[in-house]
């Protein structure tokens, strides 16, 4: 049994035997073919690009139906290079002058094209010759009659190990053989992921050189949950996954046939479940899921893997179109939590021992204003367009909030002078995730319009757990008495400064802490959105006093095991035993 | 027929990179005539995507437009303010 650790590119837990994608070079012979047969071979040239055409356009309308989005622009290039009258004129011309077969030609010609574009050294041309790549490799199969995928006649589902996967492959694999994706590179916004995420198919990327070292049909457990691959997992922890994929795809079942309504508890508490979004391409699941909004609009994509900084215009661009299209609903934009080293410009970054400890987030911004302030002038300028709230990540103590606050300021001043248009009452929250924040809600509460409580860090940052080391991953415990104490501190920081208070971590979509957290008082939830409706409806079914004191008896416990105890029973009694054994907790 | 050229300057941002690049040759394929880039020495196919790309056009570059044909005068005009846009 061998463990590896990547990328989280898409939620869910996969089981299954591996089915290999290689980075085939293909094997291109070469002939010398006679005289006559010049315009035999120009034939089938031009007949392998029409063939190759039709593939890619219906790959296009493949990727638009099953997506639901505009991926479509991706192939543009590729119908080009097919067009391409330079590359055609020069495949034509060595069939013509030195006689050779077409598909001989046509590789030749490419890997110049190729040699030159990477000798340019330039990282948009990169991209473009993984493009080139994807097409040629697909004309010369066309050529060669070589089926692409196998797969189609795979008897039973596989989880799919490539070095990459072009968005051309991954729209060719037939969706209902694939249990998970993993690859060796790629991020949570490269292609892959975001088309396994809208697919709802597990997936795990950035895994470094894991196609080397699996071999076909190996057993693995993919949990796209933690970013974890187990390559022949005993039979003990198959049956452990096994019980995780139960649970959620009994949570997908019941997200399909949604019943949207407002999460108002019996006795007539209602609270918000908004979800947390990374990418434009989420939103449809926002409204899919039935969500109050965005509780957390996460900004880093926009930042990472690009060579310049983007521009205040590119930003507004962004934040305006998520603005819109959420309206009248709210939506929270984050200011960027990453730190220099992320930049590809790399602003003088040295490399950091703890980056959980460094210079990211709101420390890097308050450093960097010129970077802070295009991104604050373009939430403002956002605000104009829907209903927009900033939140600043990280905050420690009063000071970084009251920096952050005139920063705000400075630029709502600018914006006026010059007469652009933003939302002059736009509300500002802190998001508390570091334990000194938690412990000075009350100070920072009074400088803020909410909060919103990342789990995450917090119950990493409180029990000096790093979450990624799985010597010490089982101290991870989101229940543990000393993080909800830090949590009752926060909610009641908040309630004495009449601010409400939102949580967007992980633990407010699990519903024994949900419930905890309804009696605690917290006033929001945010989560990813196919969790969302599980969580409205345990609120529609249980009444606020119940929490209340469920809440209070529970913080009394002195371990995270007894609360969850604790917590169990109480549901078990309180719902209907169908929806309990729902939540599967 | 009428041959024309303009020498531009690449005021967008990426230069004639990606997606910019491939909307310039998008339109260069829409006109009848024959539109050639030169830049340096090199003076290469302007409906070519490959072509246009292994010039490797950086923002600020100085290029040519060459157009021949019926709708010459057309295709340099919109190829041109292309170029010249900045977003």
């Amino acid at each position: 049994m061998v463990k590896y650790k990547g990328i989280v590119a898409s939620g869910g837990v996969g089981i299954g035997e591996t089915y290999l994608i290689r980075e085939d070079e293909l094997f291109v012979p070469k002939k010398k073919i006679d005289y006559s047969k010049i315009s035999r071979e120009i034939y089938r040239f031009e007949e392998a690009l029409i063939k190759t055409r039709r593939q890619i356009s219906s790959i296009q309308e493949k990727i638009s139906k099953e997506i639901g989005f505009d991926h479509g622009r991706i192939f543009e290039a590729h119908f080009l290079v097919l067009e391409d009258r330079m590359l055609i004129e020069d495949v034509i011309k060595q069939i013509k002058n030195n006689r050779v077969n077409v598909e001989y030609a046509f590789s030749q010609s490419i890997k110049k094209y190729i040699d030159t574009l990477l000798k340019l050294n330039d990282e948009y041309l990169r991209e473009r010759v993984v493009d080139i790549k994807d097409i040629a490799r697909r004309v010369i199969k066309v050529m060669l009659k070589e089926k692409s995928a196998s797969l189609i006649n795979l008897k039973n589902k596989r989880v799919i190990v490539a070095h990459d996967l072009t968005p051309s492959q991954t729209a060719d694999i037939p969706k209902e053989k694939v249990v998970a994706f993993i690859t060796d590179v790629g991020g949570r916004t490269s292609h892959t992921a975001i088309i396994a995420r809208s697919l709802g198919i597990p997936a795990v990327v950035g895994l470094k050189n894991i196609s080397k070292k699996i071999n076909e049909n190996d057993k693995v457990i993919v949990d796209g949950f933690s970013g974890t691959v187990i390559v022949k997992p005993s039979k003990k922890i198959v049956g452990d996954y096994k019980k995780k994929i139960a649970k959620y795809s009994k949570e997908i079942k019941a997200a399909k046939k949604p019943k949207i309504g407002k999460a108002v508890t019996k006795d007539g508490k209602q609270i918000d479940v908004s979800a947390n979004i990374e990418l434009p391409e989420e939103l449809n699941l926002v409204k899919k899921y039935g969500a109050d909004g965005i509780g957390l609009y996460r900004t880093e994509y926009i930042f990472l893997g690009k060579r310049k900084l983007p521009t205040e215009e590119e930003q507004y661009k962004a934040y305006s179109n998520v603005a819109k299209k959420s309206k009248p609903e709210s939506v929270i934009i984050r200011t960027i939590d990453i730190g220099g080293d992320k930049f590809l410009s790399r602003p003088d970054v040295p490399q950091e021992m703890s980056p959980f400890l460094g210079w990211r987030a709101i420390r890097f911004c308050l450093a960097r204003p010129a970077i802070f302030k295009a991104q604050i002038r373009a939430i403002l300028r956002a605000s104009a367009e829907g209903n927009v709230k900033m939140m600043f990540p990280m905050i420690s103590g009063v000071e970084e909030l009251l920096k952050a606050k005139k920063m705000v300021s400075l630029c709502k001043k600018e914006l006026s002078g010059e007469k652009k248009k933003f939302d002059k009452n736009i509300k500002i929250g802190a998001m508390i995730e570091v334990p000194s924040a938690a412990l000075t809600a009350d100070v920072l509460a009074k400088e803020c319009d909410f909060f919103s409580i990342g789990t995450n860090d917090l119950i990493q940052y409180s029990l000096a757990v790093d979450r990624a080391n799985e010597k010490v991953a089982y101290l991870y415990e989101p229940g543990h008495p000393g993080v909800l104490r830090l949590i009752k501190n926060i909610i009641n920081g908040a309630y004495g400064a009449k601010i409400w208070v939102g949580m967007c971590g992980e633990m407010s979509a699990e519903p024994s802490l949900a419930f905890l957290l309804l009696g605690l008082g917290l006033d929001e939830f945010s989560m990813p959105p196919p969790q969302v409706l599980k969580i409205k409806e345990l609120i529609q079914r249980v009444t606020f006093k119940d929490a209340q004191a469920a809440a209070e008896k529970a913080l009394n416990l002195s371990t995270a095991k007894e609360i969850e105890k604790y917590l169990k029973g109480r549901l078990r009694k309180l719902l209907d035993k169908d929806f309990f054994n729902f939540l599967n907790i | 027929m009428a041959r024309l050229e303009k020498q531009v300057l690449i005021k967008r941002k990426h230069g004639l990179h990606a997606r910019p690049a491939t909307l310039f040759v998008q339109l260069a394929n829409k006109f009848d005539s024959s539109v050639k880039v030169k830049a340096g020495k090199e003076t290469i196919d302007a409906k070519s995507i490959i072509a246009i790309l292994s010039l490797g056009l950086n923002k600020d570059a100085k290029i040519t437009i060459i157009a021949e044909g019926e709708d010459a005068k057309e295709a340099l005009g919109e190829l041109a303010n292309f170029i010249e846009e900045e977003e």
